[in-house]
């Protein structure tokens, strides 16, 4: 943006509370401040009821906080006469269980349902939402058949795809692999990594999985009760693997594995995340000896 | 957003009026519904606002939760109150072109306004202090003779409780929906009626699917449980009497004995033939502002 060099997102002292009328008063999100920088690819976890999802709606408008703003390109985005419905296209958020919003006829149609709300014109709109339908896997068949009749995990595609083809800048999947097959879920994550690395899309990833976050991601917020209590590179967040512990949250399967090593006497590096990384470590280690 | 929208609004609090049974309380807000109806003297009135006082003090609402329910009824309060201050005839202390404003047009005004404000407050004590469940399985209870005259008391109880609790969740859903779809740059607001009708279909499509889907998955889950219908069906939290209802009932009866003799004795205005015709005219406004 011209006003300011800075491209992507920022989140300044975000405050929210669930229920403001009533005896029970709940702080969702207390005083959550980062940024996500054009092209990251930023892992969001927490326990059940942290307060990701709220946090997520806030990125793009949807939620309005308490107190604090959100800064897209260096704009706030609740200012007054600020195009939320543009920041959507740009900021594209694929709700948790998306498959239940899909209302078209066909596949296509449903995908072609935000590029065109972005104003794109008819051929653009069809071309983008062809590309999108071929990026995440689905088979040339589905074009023509009601969304309504694909399984769970072909329709959680289909409404990724109708995100991925308003052609956002920053991605937001909020739990985007709960109730998907093993091998469906790493296609997944695969193709969202193949988007940021090579379109330069952002990614917030918001998860569960520990595995996930830690493979994928280059840098991790981690949420408790609505306070930003992490936010760096998986190495050092899991590094605290005994204090996530204590929040309900596990570090991935290899942090347990080096460090109950590394507490054998091995030399290891205990910051090794994903299997591969462990195996390198493990052997120079052996060799070593 | 749409969650804002509260329906059987309960309010959480340990309270006395709380604990009460809810055939007790469903009775207590009865009797008193009737009880603003039997007599027009202010003694009357001013007991009957006292004793309405004394319970909210007593329930633990904040006053302002409880006025919040008034604000949905503020229109119909005031029009019922404006008409009756212009077109009640009598003597006229005071006129203007073609309003008129009498005596007896002033204190009738009056008169209904007390009534509505204290009949929604009472009936809304009921609706803050007791959770949809125990309300609909009182008046499960209290409709269960009428099953000899072939009345399904269990299936009407157990369709209104399966409803107030779809309704939040329904709620919640098209909520979640709209977001959904406004994250994919759906516009709810700008353009013509038609336009806006039009918008609302990607929302209401999903809402009818997950309507159903959820209607389905109920019907399966109490299936899978054995649901065969009221017939020999007991309940996990039977409702009891206990030692507070039965003190409940005793103030219940004194009251109602007050404010007869009260209304029978302390008789402040003679005047009683324009009367019928106007509170009749009320009970039917009146009814209309409780569903
Ligand atoms: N619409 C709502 N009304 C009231 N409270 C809410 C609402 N939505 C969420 N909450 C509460 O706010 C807190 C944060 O919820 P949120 O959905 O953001 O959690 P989450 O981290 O996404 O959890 P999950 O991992 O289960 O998706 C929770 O305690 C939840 O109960
Ligand atoms: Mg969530």
């Amino acid at each position: 943006m011209a006003e300011s060099g800075f491209r992507g997102l920022i989140a300044d002292h975000l405050v929210y509370e669930y229920n403001k009328e009533s005896s029970q008063r709940l702080r969702a999100l207390d005083d959550v401040s980062f940024t996500i920088r054009q092209g990251e690819f930023v892992g969001l976890i927490g326990h059940t009821g942290s307060g990701k999802s709220t946090l997520v709606q806030m990125l793009n408008a949807l939620m309005k906080p308490d107190s604090g703003t959100v800064y897209y390109d260096g704009r706030d985005v609740f200012e007054k006469d600020y195009d939320r419905k543009a920041l959507r296209g740009k900021v594209g958020e694929v709700f948790q269980y998306p498959e239940h919003q899909l209302f078209a006829d066909t596949v296509f149609e449903e995908v072609c349902f935000g590029p065109r709300n972005m104003g794109m014109d008819r051929k653009q709109t069809e071309l983008s939402a062809y590309a999108a339908i071929k990026k995440v896997g689905l088979p040339d068949e589905c074009f023509d058949q009601s969304p309504f009749d694909l399984s769970g995990g072909q329709r959680r595609r289909v409404a990724i795809a109708s995100v991925l083809a308003m052609k956002p800048e920053l991605l937001i999947l909020d739990e985007p692999t709960a109730g998907l097959d093993p091998l469906g879920r790493l296609e997944l994550l695969d193709m969202i990594t193949e988007l940021n690395r090579d379109s330069a899309m952002s990614v917030l990833l918001v998860s569960h999985s520990m595995e996930d976050v830690a493979a994928y991601a280059s840098r991790i917020l981690v949420l408790d009760k609505g306070r930003l209590i992490y936010d760096d590179t998986p190495a050092e967040v899991f590094a605290h693997y005994e204090e996530l512990q204590k929040l309900g949250l596990a570090a991935p399967e290899m942090t347990y594995v080096m460090n109950g090593l590394k507490a054998a006497g091995m030399d290891v590096d205990t910051s090794a995340l994903t299997p591969d990384e462990a195996e390198e470590s493990i052997l120079r280690a052996l060799r070593l000896c | 957003m749409l969650r804002d929208i509260t329906l059987g609004q309960y309010y959480k609090a340990e309270s006395p009026i709380h604990r009460l049974d809810p055939r007790t309380k469903l009775a207590a807000t009865f009797a008193y519904l009737i009880s603003l109806f039997l007599f027009k003297n202010p003694f009357v009135y001013m007991i009957a606002g006292g004793v309405l006082v004394c319970v909210i003090i007593a329930s633990r609402v904040p006053v302002r939760y409880m006025l919040k329910g008034m604000k949905s009824v503020i229109f119909i309060l005031l029009f019922t109150m404006l008409m009756s201050l212009f077109f009640t005839k009598g003597t006229v202390i005071w006129s203007f072109w073609k309003l008129r404003i009498t005596k007896e047009g002033l204190s009738q005004s009056a008169y209904t306004g007390l009534r509505i404000t204290m009949l929604i407050l009472g009936s809304n004590i009921l609706t803050l202090t007791t959770t949809p469940t125990r309300l609909t399985n009182a008046l499960e209870r209290v409709m269960s003779p009428l099953k000899i005259f072939r009345v399904p008391a269990h299936e009407i109880a157990m369709m209104m409780s399966i409803a107030l609790r779809f309704i939040p969740i329904l709620l919640e859903e098209t909520d979640r929906i709209m977001k959904a779809q406004l994250a994919r740059g759906a516009d709810f607001e700008s353009g013509n009626l038609f336009k806006k009708v039009k918008s609302l279909i990607p929302v209401l499509i999903p809402l009818f699917v997950a309507a159903f889907r959820r209607a389905n998955d109920l019907a399966m889950a109490m299936e899978a449980r054995c649901y065969h219908g009221g017939k020999g069906r007991t309940q996990m939290k039977p409702l009891k009497y206990a030692r507070r209802d039965a003190a409940a009932y005793c103030l219940l009866i004194m009251y109602m004995a007050l404010m007869i003799v009260t209304g029978l004795t302390l008789k402040s205005t003679p005047k009683t033939e324009a009367l019928p015709a106007v509170s009749t005219n009320m009970i039917s406004v009146s009814s209309d502002t409780l569903r």
